[in-house]
């Protein structure tokens, strides 16, 4: 059997053994073509890895249905709590491992990966688990019959996962399709494999039955659109772009009316109130912006700022702009790394010529750092009009712009001047402005003076155009359950 | 005294020595009492050891603990590290669990082979359920003229929790569960004639890395430590397991002083129906386990058996053979299905009950007898020929006695089975599904069985109608014992 194990270590030095099969029936095994994974921080391969097409997809739904129907759908929910429970106890055990994994793909700071990322995604699973033994339905009283709700495991669901937090984002699927008792299949991205398949191998280490989970490397046209086009898949979880989204439910739609659920682009507005801790503000939206080095799909890419305090509020920001840690992702100290991709790179400082084509001002940043690697520089844009590009369009880049609002009614306008939803936040000292604007917003997700702060238990997803379904919290096991209602006659006779 | 002066070295039957912890558990310490007392192996009438024990000061120690521990330190522990923490008590346990169940089956008498596949795994069961729920008690949002409302669930503080001596580890693992995961501390007072398995899970939640104060276990007598706790004034909330008699007494010590919270789980004299198309074979069965499992001494009992006309005489045959077989005798005889009744007290309270059922004409259609001579054991009895007036078909006996009536149809029987101050569980056995739902719902009970009987699970709530008591515990129901509601209603619309 061929081993798909590759030797390498970081620049620092620290040795990684990486699996680089496609993780199929609780085997790696070969894909139909390869994919060569580069670090971000440098351009450089760090090895190749196999990759899906149509039939490995098949390969993995069959194994996935035939785990399913072969016992996992009646496996007691004790079970599958303690599975989960030692998966995570895998990762804690494994958490540096899996934090060089994922910076070295990536190219997020080794603390970010370490004090976010890893964490984030144990306490994920760990929140899942216990929800097990609690997935209940209702009686409901009904004349003539006893009436009640048995909220069911679909089967075989699909999951394609993006490149910005690719652990973590396994871990939003994985937790929820998991303690629900579905089987899975998970395409993670092409950009960033690595950390996926080292979780396969813990799944493997913690006795998760051959076929519950599926994990395949792939490209979104092949891997990604057999997944979503396969008739045996009952539920399809996407996390991407809104393009891909639209790509996804037309796929569903032409197949088998699979379910669906799109977690997509944002364009979020961070409001700053004359009233605000103006210091606390300023670090907020910085962090709003440049965490992840902008590739967050809910960050804090707008940002209104009432009149009186703009001024003061552009300069101070522009100053902690310019002091951001820019750097070698493997080096502790480094709050922003490269961007994931020359392709993304070239996208965003194409989105930067296109603000200054269309008359905004480049109050700081703008160009490459450095001349190696795809690090780009904190970028704040002035004299912003709301039509523009960068105004509407989401970069996914550590690019802001930051405009003028007049009072409450203004800015809610503004703010709702996008196709999006995701998310938003509100800078302010005064509990009612902070209820009242923030019950007015549009957005699955409010923050009242902080910005991309998550839990497990609260629920994430967007209105209008940044998709639907929520991920997190008790609303995310809906998208992996199906109600069955039974209603059992007693006593009405015909 | 410490710790370590206060664990005891005790020979088993078997021929194995283990060492049992005697001491209060107050603020992660072990600590000597205000006085001792005594407790008894039932399956040889003799002292296992003496154990220390609590009245007002201990109790009053262990409350200012208690509180201590609540506000600097489990107030603020984020619930997913309360749930870290359960989770390793129970792997904790689940280490120990020989152990536990050798010692749980010494103090108690029940077969060692039910501690060791039953209520040990019960516990952890019980803990692992309710680990899961740290970071899941959510409250509400409410929207309303005023503005925006919102409802938050809070934990009390210092509860306290009682237990009863028939399922020792498995009511401390009822009780536990839900008060800690909700961010209660709790102190737990012991039977005092099963002191000794909760006090090595003490061991283990000191081990387990729980702050002191968080969990304390205190052995001591019903009328020095209990009434203390229960009249308590800084224990917000009481969660009693035991007799209706006692539970009045909570009831009545907690209106006179701090109004405490009170939940109980008291007794029962839950009815079992069969009707004519059971399957008769699965019914005698589960009617041996409802009334002969732990020696009859369950609240939840199915100890009034009522047999549809026309499968009377099978199935009263099927349960006289079923009863009379299964040994009675050692309980770490791996072959033992019956050990003794937990006491003396037990034992004699039980034997007058079968006493004044021969006396009230009531027919002793098999058992009625001590087995042996040492230890305090009763054969399984079934009285026939029963009066619904008689004393054994109105009171809990708490032991291997079932009282077996004959009915003729479901409305007849429906009145029989509700005729009673009680409401804790019944069962039915048909193979009707109209008759098992309709049933089930005319029954007054707060669980019913449909073709089962004595099957718990952690998922599904249990407590008593009527006078089986107040609350529910197990399944999420269980945790509104343990948290109040705040509600924050911030003004956006009305202005003066």
């Amino acid at each position: 059997m061929a081993n798909f194990v590759v030797q390498t270590s970081t620049k620092k030095g620290y040795k990684l053994d990486l699996q680089t099969g496609l993780f199929i029936n609780n085997e790696f095994v070969a894909g139909a073509e390869t994919i060569d994974v580069v670090n971000p921080a440098y351009g450089e391969t760090i090895c190749a890895v196999q990759a899906a097409d149509k039939e490995q997809v098949d390969q993995a739904v069959d194994a996935a249905h035939k785990a399913f129907y072969g016992g996992w759908k009646e496996a007691a929910p004790q079970t599958r709590q303690k599975l989960m429970l030692k998966l995570a106890d895998l990762m804690e055990r494994d958490a540096e491992e899996l934090a060089q994994i994922e910076t070295l793909d990536n190219g997020k700071g080794i603390s970010m990966s370490r004090n976010v990322d890893v964490p984030a995604s144990i306490s994920t699973i760990r929140y899942y688990a216990g929800y097990c033994d609690k997935i209940h339905g209702k009686v409901i009283d009904t004349p003539g019959s006893l009436s009640y709700t048995r909220h069911e495991a679909i089967g075989v669901v699909g999951c394609i996962i993006p490149w910005n937090f690719p652990l973590l984002m396994l871990a939003w699927k994985l937790g929820p399709a998991l303690c629900t008792g579905n089987a899975i299949i998970v395409k993670s991205s092409e950009l960033t494999p690595l950390s996926a398949i080292k979780i396969a191998a813990l799944a493997k280490e913690a006795g998760f039955p051959p076929g519950v989970l599926n994990i395949i490397t792939g490209y979104g046209p092949k891997a990604g659109d057999a997944l979503a086009r396969h008739t045996k898949v009952g539920k399809i979880a996407f996390t991407g772009s809104t393009l891909t989204g639209r790509h996804i439910m037309k796929a569903a739609a032409e197949s088998n009316l699979k379910k669906v659920t799109l977690e997509l682009g944002g364009k979020s507005p961070s409001i700053v109130f004359e009233d605000a801790d103006l210091d606390q503000a300023i670090k907020w939206t910085h962090h709003g912006i440049y965490f992840n080095h902008g590739q967050c799909c809910c960050a804090g890419s707008r940002i209104y700022v009432q009149e009186s305090i703009y001024d003061k509020f552009i300069a101070k920001f522009k100053e902690y702009a310019e002091n951001t840690r820019v750097g070698d992702p493997e080096d502790e100290t480094t709050f922003q790394g490269p961007q994931v991709s020359q392709t993304q790179y070239d996208r965003i400082m194409s989105y930067i010529e296109t603000g200054k084509a269309e008359g905004a001002t480049v109050f700081t940043g703008g160009e490459r750092q450095g001349d190696k690697g795809y690090f780009i520089q904190p970028t704040v844009f002035t004299d912003v009009k709301q039509d523009m590009k960068i105004m509407q369009e989401e970069i996914f880049g550590p690019v802001v712009a930051i405009a003028k609002f007049k009072n409450l009614d203004d800015v809610i306008e503004k703010a709702h001047d996008t196709t999006y939803g995701l998310a938003a936040s509100i800078h302010t000292t005064n509990v009612k402005t902070a209820i009242q604007v923030s019950n007015k917003l549009e957005a699955g997700t409010v923050w009242v003076n902080q910005h991309n702060v998550l839990h497990p238990e609260t629920p994430f997803g967007g209105f209008r155009q940044s998709g639907f379904g929520r991920e997190n919290g008790e609303y995310a096991l809906e998208n992996y359950l199906q109600v069955k209602c039974v209603k059992i006659n007693i006593g009405a006779d015909l | 005294m410490t710790g370590s002066n206060l664990l005891v070295d005790v020979k088993l039957s078997n021929g194995k020595t283990i060492q049992v912890q005697t001491g209060l558990f107050i603020n992660n310490e072990f600590v000597v009492g205000d006085y001792t007392l005594d407790t008894v192996n039932p399956a040889t009438g003799e002292v296992i050891t003496a154990v220390q024990a609590a009245d007002t000061p201990k109790v009053d120690e262990a409350v200012d603990a208690a509180e201590n521990a609540y506000q600097t330190v489990w107030k603020d522990t984020l619930p997913t590290e309360r749930q870290r923490l359960m989770l390793r008590l129970a792997d904790l346990i689940e280490r120990d669990a020989e152990e536990l169940a050798q010692i749980e089956t010494l103090d108690n008498g029940k077969p060692f082979t039910n501690s060791k596949f039953v209520d040990v795994p019960a516990l952890l069961g019980t803990l692992r359920y309710y680990a899961g729920f740290a970071d899941k008690l959510y409250g509400k949002l409410i929207n309303t003229q005023v503005g925006t409302s919102l409802v938050d669930r809070e934990p009390y503080g210092v509860c306290a929790g009682i237990l009863p001596w028939n399922f020792p580890l498995s009511m401390l693992g009822w009780k536990l569960g839900p008060a800690l995961v909700t961010g209660n501390v709790i102190i737990i007072k012991t039977s005092e004639i099963t002191p000794l398995s909760a006090l090595k899970v003490a061991a283990l939640a000191k081990e387990a890395g729980f702050a002191p104060g968080v969990i304390q276990i205190i052995t001591g007598y019903g009328k020095t430590a209990g009434t203390a706790l229960s009249r308590h004034m800084r224990v917000s909330k009481l969660a009693f397991t035991g007799s209706t008699m006692v539970g009045r007494e909570i009831m009545k010590a907690s209106a006179d002083t701090n109004l405490k919270k009170v939940t109980l789980e008291l007794g029962g004299k839950s009815p079992n129906i069969i009707f004519n198309d059971a399957d008769i074979d699965q019914a005698v069965k589960f009617a041996h386990r409802g009334i002969y499992y732990n020696q009859g001494q369950i609240c939840c009992a199915g100890s009034r058996i009522y047999v549809q006309e026309g499968v009377y005489d099978q199935f009263v045959k099927g349960l006289q053979a079923a009863a009379t077989t299964g040994k009675s005798g050692d309980p770490f005889d791996l072959t033992t299905m019956h050990g003794p009744l937990v006491s003396q007290m037990q034992f004699d309270r039980v034997m007058d009950y079968i006493e004044s059922g021969k006396a009230e004409g009531a027919h002793v259609h098999t058992g009625g007898k001590r087995v042996g001579d040492k230890g305090y054991f009763i054969e399984p009895t079934i009285f026939t020929d029963v009066k619904p007036e008689m004393k054994i078909v109105k009171e809990e006996i708490f032991g291997p006695v079932a009282v077996v009536t004959k009915f003729k149809d479901e409305d007849d029987v429906v009145r029989l089975a509700n005729d009673t101050v009680y409401g804790l569980a019944s069962a039915v056995f048909t193979k009707d599904i109209d008759r098992a739902l309709t049933v089930a719902k005319r029954i007054q009970a707060g669980t019913v069985w449909v073709n089962g009987y004595n099957l718990l699970e952690n998922e599904t709530p249990f407590g008593g109608y009527g006078q089986s008591g107040i609350g529910r515990e197990n399944g999420e129901m269980g945790l509104d014992n343990y948290l109040q509601y705040k509600t924050i209603k911030i003004n956006l619309n009305v202005k003066l």
